[in-house]
């Protein structure tokens, strides 16, 4: 949760300046600031963006990441107890998730896809939200101007098109607040991204394409998709890169915030690869076994974001008794309101289907409507219908 | 109290799926989440984790059943009532039938939504856009003659509908089909007793209620106009008006479908063929009964064309090899399995003789007749039955000259032969009357080229022509 400035974009006034030439940069070099080992190493031009992180955020960086590996691991367990319909897990992306999050501001706007439950979390979306459209009781789970986090999309890469539309209209306001469009390696296929891509560069507007790049594609491996690597691709539209370690929570965090700052001063869009791993299957109902290479998730398993995290406050003497007991007992507390909230979900009534289609009232809608619910009104209390049907 | 874990659709669609493994056993203690058990359905083996925290009261199936979406599987026995707890379902008032993806509307008591009768608004009820007709006691539907009297003198349509005096029962549940076969036979489905899904009264409910002697007067008027009316032009299938049999796919059938399929769909196919005349062939048999060496073995024309097939494959190895997808590799056999296709009662099915190329033509009479008595009688082992190289198909058997055989799973090539015919043919440049066979050839195009199969087959051709050339070849 927002549970420190670092999570309200604290820096975002305050940042570096004149960085504008070194950070204009295209792909490149994987950023990384912390080893797998948990060693933390130095880099010139994306230190100074995390500089302001304190001991005590850093802790609060762990805590977000362990309890979204728990939300993660409770709502998969939910799903094969048939509380849920499908669950798209995240787990192996939590510092792509929680490092960009964490550096977004509250009235940045996030365009996330169904595996950025991690990002929902961060920005305050209540757990039984997460699952809400997932167990088939919403077709959104949350208001999405409560929390400034649309709603997840299903269809590969279509939120990076919402996000443009919404940075035109940030920039339309003269606002300094960002859209950030989230979505994966597959999504770069995709006409939609692609297409977003060229509205933001030719209009310059206030958009971050934060792509995780988890590797996988559903089956599809991201070699197949791509002969360079996919920061690259923002070179052909006019638009900066990085490429980052997804897996590594700080290299994450200072990515996001030097496009973040970009952005608020005029500096138009950003693409971000976090290159990261997915960990589990696709949905749950996938088997990656079936296509997936063991050796692959041994490699990356040895590359863990929580692991890695965990070993550098270690080092920094910071990784307390007191501190494992409490993200412990957060993470049980999240997941027991998870599932109190999952299983005790009321259904939708059928009418409410109509509720979310138009924000205003929309006559063809309302027929419909109308229609529906005097059809429903047929089904009587089930003995006296069959009398009645006898009778006919 | 006592809460039971129900199968859930564990992947967007599935309705089944297989108990792989028990994680726990009865009387375990179990905590929240704990695997319990490893499932496979259609998509992927997953672990369960239990949904509640307790002990391990029954296990309703056992590890290797396939398991319906929606039926207990495990029994847990839970500390007190976990009204609040917030780990037991909230309530198990309705029950929710899962469908093809998640779970569908919650069922009434009758298995199907009871839809309330029309009633015919009042016109100021009516939406103001629907034109306002005839009225509507004119417009009422016309109950057939023989449906159940019901009152509806006087009064409006809406009232009589309202409130029949004694409700009668539910018309029996049939489909159409159902309904239009009980029409044709002259049954009441009154009388019939459902053995359906919820009573639901199936094709075999009318024709078992017709053949159980309760035959109705319409169908025994039916049954002796047929008698009566003189020479009858006797259908297909069997009488009683069965217009269509329904086998369920078993046994050799299913397992012969999924052969031909997995065959049909991997390895392409070519099929070649050659007539020859055999008449040198048919003599040498001839000469072969009538010899003592060969007094009491049964010697058809199957026999010397398998063994003509052995020697040709000496020179043509590439036809009797595998396609080995898995491994990348061609798998050329230094032995021949001959496998020889065999109608038997329970459907097709290729035996094979094991390592037939050193076999005298002799032995392979013996082994072919013993074949073939085997597999007639059902008696064929398993082991029999795999691990054959190529096979041959005797359709000249019954009367038929010519195919495209499909490939015995897992084999290169397959030979069919056609029947034995006397035909007018060229022989030493005039037409005379000759014994006439045609070869038939499929082989696999992936690991046998056409020339190698043409040349495998040409070689058989000039053995079966003039079977002194095997001199030449050997």
């Amino acid at each position: 949760m927002l549970t420190d400035d670092a999570g309200k974009g604290g820096i975002a006034a305050g940042g570096p300046r004149n960085s504008e030439d070194s950070t204009r940069r295209t792909g490149g070099d994987l950023v990384q600031l912390i080893t797998p080992a948990g060693e933390r190493i130095s880099h010139p031009e994306f230190d100074p963006w995390i500089q302001d992180v304190s001991d005590e955020q850093l802790g609060s960086l762990y805590e977000d990441m362990v309890v979204i590996r728990r939300i993660d691991a409770e709502a998969t367990a939910l799903q094969r107890q048939g509380e849920l319909a499908l669950w798209p897990p995240l787990l192996g992306q939590e510092a792509s998730q929680i490092g960009s999050a964490r550096a977004l501001r509250e009235d940045d706007f996030v365009f996330p896809s169904y595996r950025d439950n991690g990002v929902g979390y961060c920005r305050g979306v209540k757990v039984e939200d997460l699952v809400r459209a997932w167990r088939g009781s919403a077709s959104s789970g949350w208001d999405p101007y409560t929390v400034n986090v649309a709603t997840q999309q299903i269809i590969i890469g279509s939120q990076s098109l919402h996000a443009t539309g919404y940075a035109m209209g940030i920039q339309n306001d003269g606002a300094d607040c960002v859209a950030v469009a989230y979505f994966g390696d597959g999504a770069t296929s995709e006409g939609d991204v692609n297409e977003a891509m060229v509205f933001a560069a030719s209009f310059q507007v206030p958009v971050v394409f934060f792509c995780q790049n988890n590797h996988w594609a559903i089956s599809e491996p991201v070699r197949v998709q791509s002969h360079i690597q996919l920061a690259d691709r923002a070179a052909g539209f006019g638009i900066p890169s990085m490429r980052v370690d997804g897996n590594d929570v700080l290299a994450v965090m200072a990515a996001t915030r030097i496009a973040l700052d970009r952005a608020r001063r005029g500096g138009g869009p950003t693409f971000i690869e976090a290159v990261t791993y997915r960990m589990g299957p696709h949905t749950t109902a996938d088997d990656p076994t079936r296509y997936r290479d063991a050796n692959e998730l041994e490699d990356w398993a040895a590359k863990d974001p929580i692991a890695r995290l965990k070993s550098l406050l270690d080092r920094k003497g910071l990784l307390t008794a007191d501190l494992e007991a409490a993200v412990a007992a957060k993470a049980d507390a999240v997941a027991a309101e998870l599932r109190a909230g999952t299983i005790n979900m009321p259904d939708p009534e059928p009418l409410d289907i109509f509720k979310h289609v138009y924000s205003t009232p929309n006559s063809w809608l309302d027929r419909q409507q109308d229609h529906y619910s005097r059809y429903l009104a047929s089904f009587g209390d089930p003995a006296e219908a069959a009398s009645e049907e006898g009778a006919r | 109290m006592i809460k039971e874990f129900r199968l859930p659709d564990l992947g967007e669609g599935l309705t089944e799926s297989e108990i792989v493994a028990w994680k726990v056993a009865v009387g375990d203690t179990v905590t929240l989440n704990q695997i319990i058990a490893e499932v496979e359905t259609a998509k992927a083996v997953v672990e369960l984790p239990s949904p509640f925290a307790g002990v391990v009261a029954a296990l309703h199936e056992q590890p290797g059943t396939v398991v319906e979406v929606g039926k207990p599987i495990v029994s847990f026995e839970i500390e007190g009532d976990d009204g609040a707890g917030g780990s037991a379902p909230a309530a198990e008032t309705a029950k929710r039938e899962p469908n093809l993806v998640g779970y569908g509307a919650v069922l009434e008591a009758s298995g199907r939504p009871a839809r309330r009768a029309r009633t015919f608004p009042s016109t100021a009820a009516a939406p103001a856009a629907a034109p306002v007709t005839a009225a509507p006691a004119a417009a009422a539907p016309v109950t057939a003659a023989p449906a159940p009297a019901v009152e509806r003198a006087g009064s409006s349509v809406s009232e009589a509908v309202a409130k029949p005096a004694a409700p009668p029962a539910e018309r029996p549940r049939s489909t159409p089909p159902v309904r239009k076969l009980a029409k044709d036979l002259g049954v009441d489905l009154e009388a019939v007793t459902g053995t359906g899904e919820r009573g639901l009264i199936t094709r075999d409910d009318v024709r078992n209620f017709v053949g159980g002697g309760d035959l109705p007067a319409a169908a025994q008027e039916l049954a002796g106009a047929q008698v009566l009316g003189g020479p009858q032009v006797q259908p297909v299938g069997p009488a009683g008006g069965v217009r269509e049999t329904r086998i369920p796919i078993k046994g050799v059938r299913k397992f012969t479908a999924a052969a031909m399929v997995a065959s049909a769909f991997t390895a392409p196919h070519v099929t070649e063929f050659l007539t020859i005349d055999v008449t040198p062939t048919m003599e040498l048999l001839g000469r072969l009964k009538d010899s003592r060496a060969f007094a009491g073995y049964k010697l058809t024309p199957l026999t010397l064309v398998s063994k003509a097939v052995l020697i040709a494959l000496r020179n043509h190895p590439t036809l009797n090899a595998r396609w080995d997808e898995a491994n990348q590799e061609i798998v050329q056999f230094n032995y021949v399995n001959l496998g020889i296709a065999a109608a038997t009662p329970r459907g097709l099915t290729v035996p094979n003789i094991k390592d037939a190329d050193r076999m005298s033509l002799r032995e392979l009479s013996s082994a072919l007749t013993e074949l073939t008595g085997t597999a007639r009688a059902g008696k064929t082992s398993p082991e029999g039955l795999s691990g054959g190289t190529i096979s041959i198909t005797n359709i000249g058997v019954f009367g038929i000259d010519a195919g495209t055989p499909i490939l015995n799973p897992g084999e290169a090539a397959i030979l069919a032969l056609g029947a034995v015919r006397k035909m007018p043919w060229e022989y030493q440049d005039e037409v005379a009357l000759r014994q006439v066979m045609t070869l038939s050839l499929s082989f696999d195009h992936r690991l046998v080229d056409g020339e190698q199969g043409s040349r495998f087959l040409q070689d058989l051709g000039t053995m079966l022509a003039d079977p002194g050339m095997v001199l030449a070849m050997v």
